[in-house]
């Protein structure tokens, strides 16, 4: 199907170029991997005047580890995180999401950016975002700010990012002591699915917790009662069957054509425990692979 | 705004000139004849436009044919230089095949697949092979076909 709608299209070599051009452009559209893009210009969802491709912007294709911090940039794609060296030894749990976006096709042009760009309740990166406590860092013609990422997701496919504003990647602070992450992904088919349930928990030496749902609310959602009825206790099965009961007040899920939210309440509740516990033989050393799925 | 783009087309040269709204995909086929990118669902969910940029497999549908100016792009054509690949004669083999719509995607990504892993076990044949969609065989035969090269 041909797109309809005319656009120009721009590729800048720099930064300052690119700010440039969307503070005199009323209807920008940024590509980055325009998986997302393309489809909704051709559905003429988005009808940009002009198209303005990052992909030009070589500072927005790192993957930096500093200051014992990960830095994401805007032109990362998802291969480019589950083939990074940085990503295997400092943050498997990252390879084990990237491994469950989509198909390799997608994830070949597919960004983290983008994805939390476009920000639908579905989102893999959004439990990475907010598990992570991440910031988000945003470019515009007053300069740079960084917003973190639990003010970051608005609502379905509204996030901060404000008119002629550019987010140049995200920043994903390393949990100050000894961790380990569990991705749990449920779709109907491996493949090209979106997820009906995700969820990321990372479990710290220290007791505590990190625990974030997705596709169960409009935004992605930090499980912050359950984490406190958790951290420093003594993970026993009727204290879990106790955090099970209380995800019914964390999320929302709703009935749509992937699953209903009967369907999602409960397996949100299977996948809890089954990560929980992968989490925390992970962290003493057992448990599965990352990149092995436990549902 | 028409602008003129530079990229190379299986090996060769192609200078074309483009409108910003026109598809890798209608490009590659209307305008270039390279017919083995198929239309399948024209939203990047069934890898039957599956081409590569760059040696990496991509969606043709959901990338603009001005985007590919200085890159190089491979469609099942571009492979087959010296006859059919030893992947093909493998997929002719095991019958992998039916009305072969899904063909050229399954090719390239497999082909994707063994240049970077040349002994992938049944897992990850099928995880790199999730998301071309195939309606006539059962993916099994194409499975085959894969594995049997890599003995």
């Amino acid at each position: 199907m041909p797109i309809i709608h005319k656009f120009d299209y721009l590729k800048p070599k720099s930064l300052g170029k690119a700010l440039t051009i969307l503070a005199q452009s009323k209807n920008v559209a940024i590509l980055a991997g325009g998986t997302d893009l393309v489809d909704m210009i051709k559905d003429n969802v988005v009808q940009p005047d002009v198209v303005v491709d990052i992909k030009g912007l070589d500072a927005l294709n790192q993957i930096k580890f500093e200051n014992d911090t990960l830095f994401i940039g805007a032109g990362v794609t998802f291969s480019d995180l589950i083939e990074s060296k940085i990503i295997k030894e400092k943050y498997p749990v990252i390879f084990e999401i990237a491994k469950t976006v989509a198909s390799v096709g997608i994830r070949n042009r597919a960004t983290v950016v983008g994805n939390i760009c476009s920000a639908v309740p579905c989102l893999d990166s959004g439990p990475l975002l907010s598990a992570y406590e991440a910031s988000v860092t945003i470019a515009g013609s007053k300069g740079t700010r960084n917003i973190p990422a639990a003010e970051w997701f608005i609502a379905p496919r509204k996030t901060a990012l404000q008119k002629g504003e550019l987010v140049t990647g995200v920043s994903l602070p390393y949990p100050k002591v000894k961790h380990a992450g569990c991705w749990v992904k449920l779709g109907r088919y491996t493949g090209e699915d979106l997820a009906q349930v995700n969820l990321l928990i990372l479990a710290m030496i220290d007791g505590t917790f990190r625990i974030s749902f997705g596709a169960v609310a409009p935004i992605p959602v930090r499980a912050k009662k359950v984490e406190k009825l958790l951290n420093g206790q003594t993970i026993t099965p009727s204290l879990v069957e106790k955090a099970k009961q209380l995800i019914e007040e964390e999320i929302k899920p709703i009935t749509d054509v992937r699953a209903t939210k009967e369907y999602r309440m409960h397996m949100a509740k299977v996948m809890f425990e089954r990560g929980l516990d992968t989490a925390i033989s992970r962290l003493n050393g057992s448990g599965l692979k990352y990149g092995t799925s436990v549902i | 705004m028409r602008q003129e783009i530079k990229f190379k087309l299986n090996g060769e040269a192609i200078p074309l000139e483009v409108n910003p709204n026109e598809v890798l995909l209608e490009v590659l086929r209307d305008r270039l004849g390279a017919k083995s990118p198929k239309c399948g669902c024209d939203k990047g969910d069934c890898g039957t436009c599956t081409v590569m940029i760059n040696g990496k497999t991509v969606r043709s549908c959901l990338v603009l044919a001005i985007e590919v100016d200085g890159q190089e792009v491979i469609t099942l054509e571009g492979l087959m230089d010296s006859g059919l690949t030893p992947l093909q004669k493998s997929f002719i083999n095991h019958n992998s095949f039916q009305c072969g719509f899904c063909a050229p995607g399954m090719i390239l990504s497999a082909t994707e697949l063994l240049a970077k892993n040349q002994k992938p076990n049944k897992h990850e044949i099928q995880e790199a092979l999730s998301g071309n969609l195939c309606r006539c065989t059962g993916y099994t035969p194409i499975i085959d076909a894969i594995t049997d090269l890599t003995k």
